[in-house]
């Protein structure tokens, strides 16, 4: 083999089982008697993060971390996640990713009026185009097809074994090691079906598009809106000052509602319906959305 | 009397086995092999797997156990040195500014039994509150330091530690940091050396440290200094790799595995330790070669100290000051002082940046405290733990966090001050216990008006699920006494106390109310079991009825992870969709004013 060492850059959300695939390639290595390195950064994987691995493998190993555009692999567990560390795959190298999408809470915080997830939009087709192997794998449906969802780090698993060249022997009792008894038949399978992926290398450009949200309304921030307030129909029973979602509004000095924070309040009408007095209606000023 | 302390000392004669090992994992080795006998540590990300791997090794071994905090842990350490055992203590970076009293004295005193600190630093503040360099805190106690620079080291430093704490009558410091902690790589073993205790320590001009015995000690302090720099002159921990005569580095720790990996020819000579400095191979290996770079990671601690010796380096001018250092960093920063070629590397692939911020589990206990507080319009001080998260988006519920049981003292302060809302103070039980209680008792004692609310979560959940004396179980697993925190409040003077369900909003919406209503000092103990530590939990599932929701998002201003925007829009909002990670707390359930959110049917 040559001097240079392997570098495989596992990348996913926490709980989706990175510290698993890199432990088993780690062990891997260690069995067919290479150095390696294997590092993570993981302090707040469990609080739904992102998490990465950096395995290093060869003759001899210096460096725990890979350096930019050094990665001969990529494999993604999540979408986003691989695209986030595109940057340090190699023009030559390889990305492996598994097209589930997990989009998180962070990006649907945005309350204006027609407001889009904050989720990267490429697609595979897009993306494989610019990247010397790409492979956009349906692990995760792979993995619900052979029953459990959580198998689906293994079929990646089993896609990289192929990827690398190296024998399923090398690696299925590793493989066994590391998952919980119980599972040792499923992983076995999730991890032979990754490797036939690849093995019978399908088309390059999967059509297996992850489903992309269509913007179905107009995309302008709310800001037409204004709240009718009937003073004189409020008796102050503090309702929908309590259960606006946005905490927009407040009672004033005279026990009567008033919209305290106007920038934050998003037209959701939930004051409107709760209000027991129909004090107070929103006017969108005639924006309605198109869907 | 002792052995001449050297790689070789111990259990090299055993059959050698490679294992892959963790940095922390390694230490744990290091340490069961030196013959530790007590080891004692608070969690704090990335030491805290050093103590659960020592607790792998027989009880008959070693005694291991979670202090209720770092200044606990060393002391406990300390005690069982003068005893005559050799002990260890570890912790993050900045456990050791709690430990800092006693580990300032004890390095007056020295050690009888090899004493030991495991201190890890958390450069690229991974899961911290700074970044701070536990080596100038080393130089300041006057206390060797050494830093491993992989898993390798890691294991034979821990070990010669504790032979280096006997010789120099010293405690000992291993500094490693997050990659050190979390990189796995094959480790030679060897075997254990069971030792005989020294018997205790009946030096009372030693061990008693009045002010006439330290200003005794203080002079002694710096002979050790001096016979310390000897030692590393010859060991054979300080490494001299000739190479390139132009240039030259000079490195330590995990720093030295960069520098191999991106400047192979040259010369390098890698210290074991940043303090004390072997001063003469420094001067002769800065004489070998054309020009010097220090390359060491955050301060530049060696590289102050190499220039104080009146030789001109090369150093943070071109590596910087912050963050971990990285094979990138490192040859940007050999390239700047001109030792190798900038790197011609191609454009690297475009990425894109996604929002992924860490999150509170689906159905964390702590959650419902925060939207209660979020209700009553207050001043929040916060504390360290997993509900620091409440401070980020959605909840956005607390205004302040310091370090570790700063929350209920600055609440006092505020109050003090003059603020014109209420102020609460939020601490979790690990927390309370760890620095809590003398802040409470304060609080009673100068009449505060504030109010404590304390989310017990029967676990350290940050740090990945420790007992503390408030779950009644320890390390190792045995039953023990648990800590009753009302119990405990009412004797340090809190006459207002009330325990209440967390998942029950309204109750605790209650509770909380009438708490801050309260003059003087008022506390509300929130109770409900974390729900991914000890134990994963995990009740009938919610769903949303997508008929009824009128994309309202009150649900995701909860900041369940497990609730996010669905397919189908409502007036211009998507409505809410909730995953199979509900654990089904109830929460969203809760607060839908439509009432779309229901028990999924199985
Ligand atoms: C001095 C210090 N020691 C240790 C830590 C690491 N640490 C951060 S939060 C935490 C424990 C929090 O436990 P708890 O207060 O029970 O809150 P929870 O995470 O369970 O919500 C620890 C040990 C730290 N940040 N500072
Ligand atoms: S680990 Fe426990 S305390 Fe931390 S966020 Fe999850 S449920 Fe909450
Ligand atoms: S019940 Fe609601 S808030 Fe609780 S875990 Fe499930 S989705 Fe999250």
């Amino acid at each position: 083999m040559s001097d240079r060492p392997t570098n495989v850059l596992i990348v996913g959300v926490g709980g989706q089982g990175v510290i698993l695939v890199s432990k088993v390639l780690t062990e891997v290595c260690q069995a067919r008697g290479l150095a390696v390195k294997q590092s993570e950064v993981h302090g707040m994987a469990k609080r739904g993060g992102a998490v990465f691995s950096h395995v290093r493998f060869g003759r001899e190993i210096w460096s725990p971390t890979i350096a930019q555009g050094e990665a001969d692999v990529l494999l993604a567990l999540e979408w986003a996640e691989g695209l986030r560390w595109l940057g340090h795959l190699s023009r030559a190298g390889t990305l492996i990713a598994d097209t589930r999408r997990i989009v998180p809470l962070a990006a649907c915080l945005d309350r204006s009026w027609g407001a889009q997830p904050a989720y990267p939009r490429r697609s595979p087709e897009d993306l494989l185009a610019g990247i010397a192997n790409g492979f956009a794998i349906d692990a995760t449906g792979i993995a619900m097809d052979l029953g459990n969802a959580r198998v689906a780090n293994t079929v990646v698993l089993g896609a990289l074994s192929a990827v690398l060249g190296q024998p399923a022997e090398d690696w299925q009792p590793v493989l066994a090691r590391n998952v919980p008894p119980k599972t040792v038949e499923v992983n076995h399978a999730a991890f032979a079906r990754g490797r036939a992926w690849i093995e019978s290398r399908p088309e390059p450009r999967p059509a297996a598009s992850p489903p992309a949200r269509q913007p179905v309304g107009a995309t302008a921030p709310m800001n037409g809106v204004r709240l009718v307030i009937t003073e004189s129909w409020c008796k102050g029973c503090d309702i929908c000052v309590k259960m606006c979602p946005e905490r927009c509004l407040a009672l004033n000095g005279a026990q009567v509602v008033e919209l305290s924070d106007a920038g934050a309040c998003t037209g959701c009408r939930v004051c409107e319906w709760l209000c027991p007095d129909f004090a107070i209606t929103v006017d969108r000023g005639g924006q309605e959305p198109r869907a | 009397m002792h052995e001449q302390p050297s790689l070789e000392a111990a259990g090299r004669n055993e059959a050698p086995a490679l294992r892959v090992m963790s940095g922390n994992e390694a230490i744990a080795r290091g340490a069961w092999e030196a013959g530790v006998k007590v080891a004692a540590a608070y969690p704090g990300t990335p030491s805290t797997e050093i103590l659960e791997n020592i607790a792998t090794y027989p009880a008959e071994d070693v005694e291991a156990q979670w202090a209720t905090n770092e200044k606990v842990s060393v002391d406990v350490a300390i005690g069982a040195s003068f005893a005559g055992a050799r002990a260890l203590a570890a912790m993050k970076h900045v456990g050791l500014n709690v430990a800092a009293d006693a580990f300032m004295s004890q390095t007056y005193i020295g050690a009888h039994g090899g004493l030991v600190l495991v201190v890890c630093d958390d450069p690229g503040i991974h899961s911290s509150q700074n970044a701070q360099d536990t080596r100038l805190l080393c130089r300041l106690a006057n206390a060797p330091v050494l830093e491993p620079a992989d898993a390798q080291e890691a294991l034979d430093f821990t070990r010669l530690a504790f032979d280096l704490s006997e010789r120099f009558d010293t405690p000992v410091v291993v500094r490693g940091t997050t990659l050190l902690s979390h990189t796995r790589s094959q480790v030679r073993v060897g075997a254990r050396k069971a030792r005989e205790t020294l018997g205790f320590s009946e030096d009372r001009e030693k061990n008693v440290m009045t002010p006439t015995n330290a200003r005794k000690r203080h002079p002694l302090l710096l002979e050790r200094e001096a016979k310390l720099r000897a030692y590393f002159e010859e060991a054979d921990i300080t490494r001299w790799e000739q190479g390139s005569a132009d240039f030259g580095v000079i490195t330590v720790g995990t720093a030295y595995s960069y520098v191999r990996e991106v400047a192979p020819t040259a010369s390098i000579l890698k210290l074991a330790g940043s303090y004390p400095l072997p001063e003469e191979t420094i001067g002769r290996f800065c004489r070998s070669v054309g020009r010097v770079l220090v390359v060491e990671e955050l301060e530049p601690v060696v590289e102050t100290e190499i220039r104080a010796m009146g030789i001109a380096v090369a150093g943070k001018d071109c590596i910087s000051r912050i963050g971990e250092l990285s094979p990138d960093v490192v040859r940007d920063g050999l390239a700047r002082a001109g030792f190798i070629a900038p790197a011609a590397k191609p454009e690297p692939l475009p990425g894109t940046e996604v929002v992924r911020p860490p999150v509170l589990c689906a159905g964390c206990s702590h959650v419902s405290t925060y939207m209660a507080l979020r209700a009553l319009d207050v001043r929040v001080a916060g504390d360290i733990g997993c509900y620091t998260l409440a401070a980020t988006p959605p909840l956005l519920a607390i205004d302040t966090v310091v370090s570790m049981g700063s929350s209920i003292a600055n609440a006092v302060g505020m109050a003090k001050a003059g603020t014109e809302r209420p102020v609460v103070a939020t601490i979790g039980d690990s927390t309370f216990l760890h620095a809590g209680i003398p802040a409470l008792i304060d609080a009673v004692y100068n009449q505060a008006d504030i109010t404590v609310l304390l989310l017990d979560n029967h676990v350290t959940a940050m740090t990945g699920g420790q007992d503390h004396p408030g779950t009644g179980r320890t390390l190792r697993g045995a039953d023990t006494h648990r800590v009753d925190y009302a119990e405990l409040a009412r004797a340090c003077g809190v006459e207002w106390v009330e325990t209440v369900d967390s998942y029950d909003l309204g109750a605790l919406h209650r509770t909380v109310r009438e708490a801050v209503q309260f003059k003087g000092v008022a506390l509300v103990i929130s109770d409900r079991p974390c729900v991914l530590d000890p134990v994963k939990i995990k009740g009938p599932a919610f769903t949303v009825l997508a008929a009824d929701c009128t994309a309202c998002q009150a649900c995701l201003n909860i900041g369940c992870p497990s609730i996010t925007w669905g397919d189908e829009r409502y007036d211009g909002h998507y409505k809410a969709q909730i995953d199979d990670g509900c654990i089904g707390c109830t929460l969203c359930a809760q607060i839908c004013p439509t009432g779309a959110i229901q028990l999924a049917q199985s």
